[in-house]
């Protein structure tokens, strides 16, 4: 079978739950090669319980110091050398770019934001997730970023290897500078991207997101902001759920004083079950929901906060 | 100093959006507009220029008619011109013939600087900025919160998937900037009344020597196979909470699904 190539995503020296998703897919079309930047030696275990036989690894120094064209140039010069029959990457932000880089380069059909894969097409979900398209690439390699939750990893182990990339990166030709670079903090909660459950306020939170929180913590579950929130400056950027900020598709959304406003919904309108808590019954977002709770999130929170924790007892 | 800013026409996200029999977005079903992402791109290059001596910005679009809309604006919010790239082949164009057609527009303005929205609001791939770097040889700084141009250098604040940084580019460069940048300013009377008499440029594929069959729906890279409306969600139960019922429900609800 042919080599299909994934752009494992690692956070905290761990692989993260996308990756596993996007092997599970890599696999209905062909044996999936993974690439690493940074050390990988401590990753073929899972890598290789998902099926990657070959771990490519990508350590260098130039990765940290310019922005994204290193992962491009190394993931051009992979794919030149081993001649996949797709790309799949998680769609971050910073794998459009490097997926639009690469489909200038390859001269390659580019589809993003995919949920699902197959060896007969895509599935995108488009228009604030009210169409579905089905497309194919139709010349050139398919460079395919997905979005995470499109299916449950599977694994399938082999013994994983790691390569090194054997590439060669050049700082003169390397694009915009990195001058400075701080981690984001992690806040204990699973990813927003990533979590089965997602606990969301907006504006009629006030400001005070404890409830919001203290939820979020009980069920497990990742914390997300409405923009309205966001632009209040009650909740760091990077947690806003909409077309601007973060697109979510979990298990289950809770969205709390948040009224549903289309940027919004084009952020969360494909999570699989959606619950909201709004004191206005006219907000728009109790089209969408499967149980709506007409009434203050400042009450009704702690109680199912409470609720919760007897239930769980 | 000349700024080339990317604007472009969308449908309304508030109205239906629908597809045409050819698998593309139908630009008549609903109303256009200016992608407010780029609104945040005009005004970040409008608060360049008013930083600087002798700074001109040339608002750019590729699109039918009704594209003249979205120049319009972006002329009324306060760029010097406009070019409008206009031609019945381009219809159905993918993301790598669109790059090829703003990139050799591009390289005919000479610009120090191309500034572009995140993304659009109707496509909302995010890859154009991108493509434009990789097909001029120019250095990109995406995904800017700010914008500071400081003699032969750009920088900005990038809040990115995981690190907040600052990124730095040598001009000529393209940045894109987020709807973090700061509110967009609406445009004044003065400025409505100044836009009348603003020079808009048509060209099209022919100014750019480019070939009519290498853009359009038949040279695209991808196909689209089918579209189908999302189909309609039954209307869900809504619990008005009354001394704890709706908690009650939303517990219920979360043990019956298993969330627990």
């Amino acid at each position: 079978m042919s080599n299909v190539i994934v752009v494992a995503e690692v956070h905290d020296g761990h692989v993260t739950k996308p990756t596993l998703e996007l092997l599970t897919l890599a696999r209905r079309l062909g044996d999936p090669i993974a690439v690493v930047f940074g050390p990988a030696a401590d990753l073929t275990g899972v890598l290789g319980e998902y099926g990657a036989a070959t771990v490519v690894e990508v350590d260098d120094p130039l990765l940290g110091q310019y922005l994204l064209t290193p992962q491009t140039e190394a993931l051009a010069q992979i794919i030149s050398a081993r001649e996949p029959a797709a790309v799949l990457m998680s769609a971050t932000m910073d794998n459009r770019e490097i997926a639009g880089r690469l489909a200038v380069r390859f001269d390659a059909g580019l589809i993003t934001e995919a949920v699902d894969v197959t060896a007969e097409g895509t599935v995108q979900s488009v228009f604030a997730g009210n169409w579905t398209v089905r497309a194919e690439v139709t010349k050139g390699l398919p460079i395919i970023t997905v979005k995470p939750n499109t299916c449950a990893p599977e694994a399938a182990p082999v013994d994983a290897t790691v390569e090194p990339a054997g590439v060669s990166l050049d700082a003169a030709t390397s694009g915009a500078r990195i001058t400075a670079s701080e981690e984001k903090r992690a806040s204990g909660r699973p990813e927003l991207t990533e979590a089965a459950i997602v606990v969301s306020g907006g504006r009629g939170t006030g400001g005070d997101f404890s409830a919001v929180e203290a939820l979020a913590d009980e069920l497990g579950a990742a914390v997300g902001a409405s923009r309205a929130a966001v632009d209040a400056g009650w909740y760091p950027h990077s947690y806003q759920v909409g077309q601007t900020g973060k697109v979510v598709s979990p298990q289950l959304y809770i969205a709390n004083g948040i009224s549903g406003a289309i940027q919004h919904r084009a952020g969360m309108q494909t999570s699989k079950a959606i619950v909201a808590v709004n004191k206005d019954e006219e907000a728009p977002i109790f089209e969408l929901v499967d149980l709506g709770i007409v009434g203050d999130l400042h009450t009704v929170l702690p109680a199912v906060t409470e609720g919760v924790r007897k239930a769980k007892s | 100093m000349k700024i080339v800013t990317l604007v472009k026409h969308v449908p309304d996200a508030t109205g239906d959006r629908d597809f045409a029999d050819d698998g593309t977005v139908d630009r008549e079903a609903a109303d256009g507009l200016l992608s407010e992402l780029d609104e945040y791109a005009v005004e970040q290059s409008l608060r360049v220029a008013e930083d600087g001596d002798d700074v001109e910005i040339i608002a750019l679009t590729l699109g039918p008619d009704d594209a003249a809309d979205a120049l319009k604006k972006a002329l009324q919010m306060g760029c010097s011109s406009a070019v409008h790239i206009n031609d019945d082949h381009v219809h159905g164009s993918d993301a790598l013939a669109t790059s090829r057609i703003l990139a050799a527009a591009i390289t005919k303005l000479a610009p120090d600087l191309v500034v572009c929205g995140m993304a659009s609001t109707d496509g909302t791939m995010g890859v154009v900025p991108a493509m434009l770097s990789e097909r001029l040889g120019w250095p990109a700084a995406t995904l800017g919160v700010d914008l500071k141009v400081s003699g032969d250098t750009v920088s900005i604040r990038r809040d990115g998937d995981t690190a907040s940084q600052t990124i730095e580019a040598t001009l000529p460069a393209i940045v894109s900037v987020t709807d973090q940048s700061g509110e967009a300013r609406y445009p004044s009377m003065k400025g409505i009344m100044a836009a009348k008499k603003k020079k808009v440029d048509e060209w099209d594929l022919d100014d750019l020597d480019i070939d009519a069959d290498e853009v359009g729906l038949d040279a695209a890279h991808t196909k689209v196979t089918a579209t189908a409306p999302r189909p309609p969600k039954e209307a869900g139960r809504v619990v008005v909470d009354d001394n704890g019922s709706g908690a009650a429900a939303l517990v219920d609800f979360l043990s019956a699904g298993k969330y627990l």
